[in-house]
């Protein structure tokens, strides 16, 4: 799959309300083209709900329902019985949620529906924090980062919804990044043409939450997966796949980079840097990640 | 467009729902057509979908709602994108 087969058709207009920059557009564009217009979303209150634009004008081609912030895949839930119902069983039903409205407000309704085997593909874009309304920790926030509510730095680290998704044993669930468009397109694609609960989680960098210049968005994610803060996998049926570069690094073809390549460019992580380089917490975020990939190291290779 | 008799509010999909986000710019990204090798990288990873594509490839910009953000001229791997100020200082 190469950049020119993509299709050309839009379903997110120009001029909508997004940032300059927007991770969560990059992987909207994506997404819509490899599903087409034959989808209905659902959107609980996140950043996508503001992209949307002011009433009476909205800039998403398809059918859009908004929905409180935890209701996102009961939602969705309900769409697919009632499309069901009509027969109308060739329309894809996609819930998109922010980690917000994932992680922590979300996860009792998303575990529901994946309990139901609701026919639907559920994505987080995850952009570790609740972005929409000015940058608060959430449950996918890294250790030590800067958030409005963790001025100076968040004392926990982040949970693994990958894994707490795998343990619904469901058909399809998958991570991927806004920076390799062609490895979202072919996950996003072969959801749609599985039956069931499908979960795709999407790295998306946000420039003005996580404090860095917004043309680095897609420099950011390249290097959220070559430190190995971030992976690329696919599970089906239970059976996990590393992608990409993700996989060359299971495998110990290359090296990972020390997570600090990653983190300097962040303002979030500024108070680790100046004034005095905070080496002992700088440790302790490399120790987490070298942990996780000893963990993939045992179980997936 | 089909307009629907519907009682609860709807919105309609029309380009340009923010109105015209080219404003925002400060820097304004030139496209070096000779440098160009059709690569589509710029179109793929353009955040606001400014960039269009056209059938044999090439790619144009639209300056009505680019909204700057030079990510096109970060991803280029030809250096075929350069941001230049909106209005120079004389």
């Amino acid at each position: 799959m190469a950049l020119k087969d993509l299709p050309i058709e839009e379903c997110l207009f120009q001029g909508n309300a997004a940032c300059p920059g927007c991770p969560a557009t990059i992987a909207l564009r994506l997404v819509l083209k490899a599903l087409g217009k034959n989808t209905i979303m659902v959107v609980p209150a996140c950043c996508t709900a503001v992209i949307e634009s002011l009433y009476p004008k909205t800039s998403f081609d398809v059918p859009v329902m908004n929905i409180a912030f935890e209701a996102a895949a009961a939602g969705a839930s309900g769409v697919e019985a009632s499309l069901r119902q009509q027969g109308k069983e060739d329309t894809t039903v996609l819930a998109w949620a922010g980690d917000g409205g994932t992680y922590d407000i979300g996860i009792q309704a998303l575990s529901g529906a994946l309990e139901r085997g609701t026919n639907f593909i559920y994505i987080c874009y995850n952009n570790q924090i609740y972005s929409n309304t000015g940058v608060q920790r959430s449950g996918a926030t890294p250790y030590s980062a800067w958030t409005t509510t963790t001025v100076s730095g968040k004392t926990e680290f982040y949970k693994e919804m990958g894994d707490i998704v795998r343990a619904h044993h469901i058909p399809y669930s998958a991570q991927a990044c806004i920076s390799q468009p062609e490895d979202l397109y072919r996950k996003v694609q072969k959801a749609k043409g599985i039956k069931g609960p499908k979960y795709i989680e999407i790295l998306a960098p946000c420039p003005p939450g996580w404090r860095f210049s917004m043309d680095l968005t897609v420099e950011m994610g390249d290097l959220a997966i070559e430190t190995g803060a971030w992976t690329l996998y696919e599970c089906e049926n239970d059976i996990v796949t590393f992608n990409g570069k993700s996989k060359i690094l299971l495998e110990g073809k290359i090296k990972r980079k020390p997570a600090e390549e990653w983190i300097k460019h962040q303002g979030r992580f500024r108070h680790l840097f100046v004034p005095k380089k905070d080496e002992e917490k700088l440790k302790l975020i490399q120790q987490h990640i070298d942990k996780r990939w000893e963990r993939y190291q045992k179980e997936f290779l | 467009m089909k307009k629907y008799k519907v009682i609860t509010s709807l919105s309609y999909p029309q380009e340009g729902a923010m109105g015209k986000t080219g404003s925002w710019r400060v820097f304004r990204p030139v496209l070096d057509v000779s440098k160009c090798v059709k690569c589509l990288r710029c179109w793929i990873f353009c955040p606001e979908g400014s960039i269009k594509r056209n059938k044999d490839n090439s790619v144009e910009i639209n300056y009505d709602y680019c909204k700057g953000c030079g990510v096109c001229s970060n991803v280029c791997k030809v250096k075929a994108i350069t941001m230049d100020r909106e209005a120079k200082k004389e």
